[in-house]
């Protein structure tokens, strides 16, 4: 009879602490490959593995339903919503050879600027922490929150997604008068 | 380290910041918004990791993300077709070929 130890042998983690190095690690190494690919195919569909660690580190800090909702509406939605729209602008004379501006480096020194200052101001701040909890959080839960204390903002949400969809189809939609000089 | 706070907010902040430089220097408008959607879920991340490791957000940070996840996907669709309407007058999906946008 096999039993799984508690703690990892020979390095004394925890099985969490395992999984959130390889999720940790698998999601930015994942986008360092959305932003650095020069295939920007390739970039759709990693960040489709980016997604699936980002669903893994949710059901780690144990809300497995945010999860299930990140797999559903980020892979199933609006990834594959990505993939279409780099094939419909993606003309085979396209430009592979030039994915950054040519102030690119200013772009890094600025992310990485602005990544040295987040981790400072979160080095300094003390949070209000109690006892962690981490026992999942129940369905019922969150649904009686969303119907009860936060019914204001999903009303919002379904009239903002209302105007989404008809915006879309306006924006998208082919102009009625057809135009002589850039048609191709 | 799978129980510290602090653990999660710096991968939510990395990620924020891969995000931030994708979206400052890619060329193709359609990069920049999947770096956009990074930015978003670096934040949902922060917020379930505040909603996991606060007891009085336990609960509420699963709602706020689902909030957040919503307009991220209404964000995409009016994004990509701003990008398409504009790929079909331009012939290009790169930024820096709008500069006669400008005028």
């Amino acid at each position: 009879m096999l039993t799984i130890p508690s703690t990892i042998p020979l390095l004394g983690w925890s099985w969490n602490d395992l999984l959130f190095l390889i999720l940790a690690g698998g999601l930015l190494g994942s986008a360092l490959m959305v932003v650095l690919g020069r295939d920007i195919i390739r970039c759709g569909l990693w960040m489709i593995v980016c997604f699936l660690f980002l669903a893994g580190l949710y059901v780690l800090v144990g809300n497995p339903l945010v999860a299930g909702a990140q797999v559903l509406v980020y892979i199933g939605a609006i990834s594959v919503l990505i993939l279409f729209a780099v094939m419909l602008t993606q003309s085979k004379a396209g430009p592979a050879r030039l994915v950054f501006h040519h102030q690119a480096w200013a772009a890094a020194l600025a992310a990485i600027g602005l990544a040295v200052v987040l981790v400072i101001v979160d080095g300094a701040t003390s949070w209000p922490l109690a006892q962690p909890d981490r026992s999942a959080t129940a369905t019922t839960d969150v649904a009686s929150k969303l119907f009860g204390d936060f019914v204001l903002p999903f009303e919002v949400v379904s009239v903002l997604l209302l105007a989404a969809v008809i915006g879309g189809v306006f924006l998208a939609k082919k102009d009625d008068a057809p135009r002589s000089d850039s048609d191709i | 380290m799978s129980h510290n706070l602090d653990a999660y907010l710096v991968l939510s902040a990395l990620l924020f910041c891969i995000g931030v430089f994708g979206f400052l220097a890619r060329r193709n408008a359609i990069s920049m918004l999947m770096c956009i959607e990074l930015m978003l879920n670096a934040v949902n991340l922060a917020i379930l990791a505040f909603g996991a490791f606060v007891p009085s957000l336990h609960g509420n940070a699963a709602v706020i993300a689902l909030i957040v996840m919503a307009v991220a996907a209404g964000e995409a669709t009016v994004g990509l077709a701003i990008v398409i309407a504009i790929y079909r007058n331009r012939r290009t999906p790169l930024v820096d070929e709008y500069a006669q946008m400008r005028d």
